[in-house]
């Protein structure tokens, strides 16, 4: 955590997962004031709107939209659920949020109860989580004893509880969908959809599922950039002011890999790459860039001109012809071996494909097999086709993204560095040349 | 074949979810039981299955499902090399050798003591701090082959 905005991760440092240390920074405000004077629920909506809040999960789906998808009139019990799973590789904010901010995130998810009429809330945690977990606990120990959680919250009538859910080690489980039948208590395949969580999810009912950080953020955009003064509070409009176009406020970036510095910095969008390969110290032992994955391993990979060239924001990332993702920036320098990198992202698709999609469980393997043969210097020239035939025969023909986040990278790693994969096989055409003469000899 | 604290401790997770959704605290019934029993064998998963009262199968596709349920018997202490791409790019290979070497094991596989299972993992969410490891709960990060001796000399006594 070195640069730091303080929306979602903290400032200050000294036991900041506090209560006491929360409230300083005026933690807990926004969720009295909503609840004192009973805001209209549309209201914030309409402040995440203005916000320009996006979906930091990976999807960069509007907040607002997805809070109004929920009929908060319904009948019946309604849930929101916290997918704090982060197990996008290149992917380490969330845990920091979970184990320093956890309080922004229960008054997140509060503010989103109270919003969407749902008077429980889950916050599933990856199984490996075991130390955020213990912070998430005693936070939620802290706020239901200050009388932050549970029944009618500041006279207001509304009532609110909170568990945390430990998972058991699978990565599909991020998938909105699988969470929810994890959460339940089975396997975490994903559902196909619709229907959409909004109106069957966690139990059949009505849920509303967001990324840690986008909870997170909510405090943070309803209190205003002064401390509630009165044009700020619950409009949203510092934290579009900070972002972009397209893109509200602040994000934070897991920069990885390759630097000096990795860590991560919460920084406005719109940040340039270059500036935010500075912070993170530049690349490592003086070395040039090679290669950036700008959004975890599921998004394309970027060569250095074209990164160098782009801003940390939705739009420009797309337009360079890659994602935002969830912020997780991996960085290789001038000696990275490309066609090693592929096929260890090939291998984790391979071992986390829930199995249920044919084009993923059996496509996903074939990727893997043929990059391992053509790291192992036996590949052929052939193999490059078929490695892109496979891939373009999951690409959407699955029922969740699991099957595309394993496509897109080998599109991509072949798009921009097809020679490194040529000279492998290359090398071993020559090898299979040379066996076959070696054993024409021989007989 | 539990002890009276496992038992409550899965009371408090049930306690967690409606009274008719009581699979909800599977996973965490199964994990409790893993660490008092040390991993999940067939009697155990299906004592786990009965104190929640759902079919044996329920139990059987939870603990086969996630990679963090032990179907094995396995050391003292399990050590999850992360060996995914943030790890990699910063020497998780060299410390998976080292690993190996002193250990005398492959990954999956487990001292002959008795003390250390090392398994290979993927994406813990701790990549910047790699390479890095975990040690039954505990993440340990920045490691480099010595700071890999400390860890492990702590836990060999
Ligand atoms: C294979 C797969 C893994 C995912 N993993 C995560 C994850 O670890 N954390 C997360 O927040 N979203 C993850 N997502 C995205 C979720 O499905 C969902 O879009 C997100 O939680 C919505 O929250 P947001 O709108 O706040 O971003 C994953 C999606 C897929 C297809
Ligand atoms: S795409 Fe892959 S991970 Fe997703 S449901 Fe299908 S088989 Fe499972
Ligand atoms: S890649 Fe090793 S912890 Fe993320």
């Amino acid at each position: 955590m070195r640069e730091c905005r303080g929306v979602c991760l903290p400032r200050e440092h000294a036991r900041c997962w506090t209560l006491e240390a929360y409230r300083r920074g005026g933690g807990y405000r926004a969720l009295e004031r909503v609840l004192r004077e009973k805001v209209e629920p549309g209201a914030i909506i309409e402040a995440l709107k203005t916000a320009n809040l996006r979906g930091r999960g990976g999807a960069g789906f509007p907040a607002a939209i997805k809070w109004n998808f929920i009929p908060r009139a319904a009948e019946g019990q309604k849930y929101v659920v916290c997918n704090s799973d982060e197990g996008e590789p290149g992917t380490c904010k969330d845990r920091d949020i979970l184990r320093y901010n956890p309080h922004a995130l229960i008054e997140g998810m509060a503010i989103g109860g109270y919003v969407m009429g749902a008077s429980v809330g889950y916050n599933y945690m990856r199984g490996e989580f075991w130390e955020p977990y213990q912070r998430m606990e005693a936070a939620l120990a802290e706020a239901r004893a200050a009388g932050l959680l549970g029944e009618n919250l500041f006279g207001s009538g509304f009532d609110f509880t909170l568990h945390n859910h430990l998972g058991a080690g699978a990565y599909i489980c991020g998938e909105e969908t699988a969470l929810l039948e994890s959460l339940e208590g089975k396997k975490g395949e994903p559902r196909f959809k619709p229907p959409f969580p909004a109106a069957f999810g966690l139990y059949g009912r009505p849920t509303t599922i967001n990324n840690t950080e986008t909870f997170a953020s909510v405090p943070a955009i309803l209190r205003g950039a002064a401390g509630e003064a009165d044009g700020d509070w619950c409009s949203g409009e510092w934290f579009r002011d900070l972002g972009v176009d397209n893109a509200g406020g602040v994000k934070i970036f897991s920069v990885t890999g390759h630097v000096e510095r990795p860590g991560n910095f919460e920084i406005t969008l719109g940040t340039p790459f270059a500036e935010l390969l500075e912070m993170a110290g530049g690349v490592w032992k003086g070395r040039r860039l090679k290669a950036v994955i700008p959004g975890g391993s599921s998004v394309p990979v970027l060569p250095a001109e074209n990164i160098m060239r782009a801003n940390m924001d939705y739009d420009s990332l797309q337009q360079a012809g890659s994602a935002l993702g969830a912020g997780s920036v991996i960085v290789m320098d001038e000696t990275t071996d490309m066609a090693a990198v592929l096929e260890r992202i090939a291998l984790f698709y391979f071992e986390e494909s829930c199995g249920q999609c044919t084009p993923c469980r059996e496509g996903t393997g074939w990727l893997h097999r043929i990059l391992r043969r053509i790291n192992a210097g036996r590949g052929s020239r052939a193999d490059l086709d078929t490695l892109l035939d496979v891939a373009n025969r999951i690409e959407g023909r699955t029922i969740c993204a699991l099957g595309d986040a394993a496509a897109w990278p080998v599109q991509s790693f072949l798009r921009h560095f097809r020679h490194e994969f040529e000279a492998k096989v290359e090398a071993g055409d020559a090898n299979i040349a040379d066996k076959t003469a070696a054993a024409i000899r021989a007989a | 074949m539990l002890s009276a604290d496992a038992l409550a401790d899965i009371d408090r997770e049930l306690a967690k979810y409606p009274p008719d959704r009581r699979q909800s605290g599977l996973p965490a019934a199964l994990r409790i039981a893993q660490d008092e029993l040390g991993w999940l064998s067939a009697e155990s998963i299906e004592f786990v299955a009965a104190v929640i009262g759902v079919p044996a199968v329920r139990a059987w596709e939870v603990a086969t499902f996630y990679s963090m349920y032990d179907l094995q018997p396995v050391g003292a202490h399990k050590i999850s090399l992360c060996t995914n791409i943030s790890c990699m790019l910063r020497g998780a290979d060299e410390i998976a050798a080292h690993l190996k070497r002193k250990l005398g094991v492959d990954f999956g596989q487990t001292t002959a003591d008795g003390k250390f299972t090392l398994k290979e993992v993927e994406c813990l969410a701790a990549c910047a701090g790699a390479p890095m490891l975990q040690l039954d709960r505990d993440y340990h990060e920045n490691l480099t082959p010595a700071r890999v001796d400390e860890i492990l000399r702590e836990y060999q006594t």
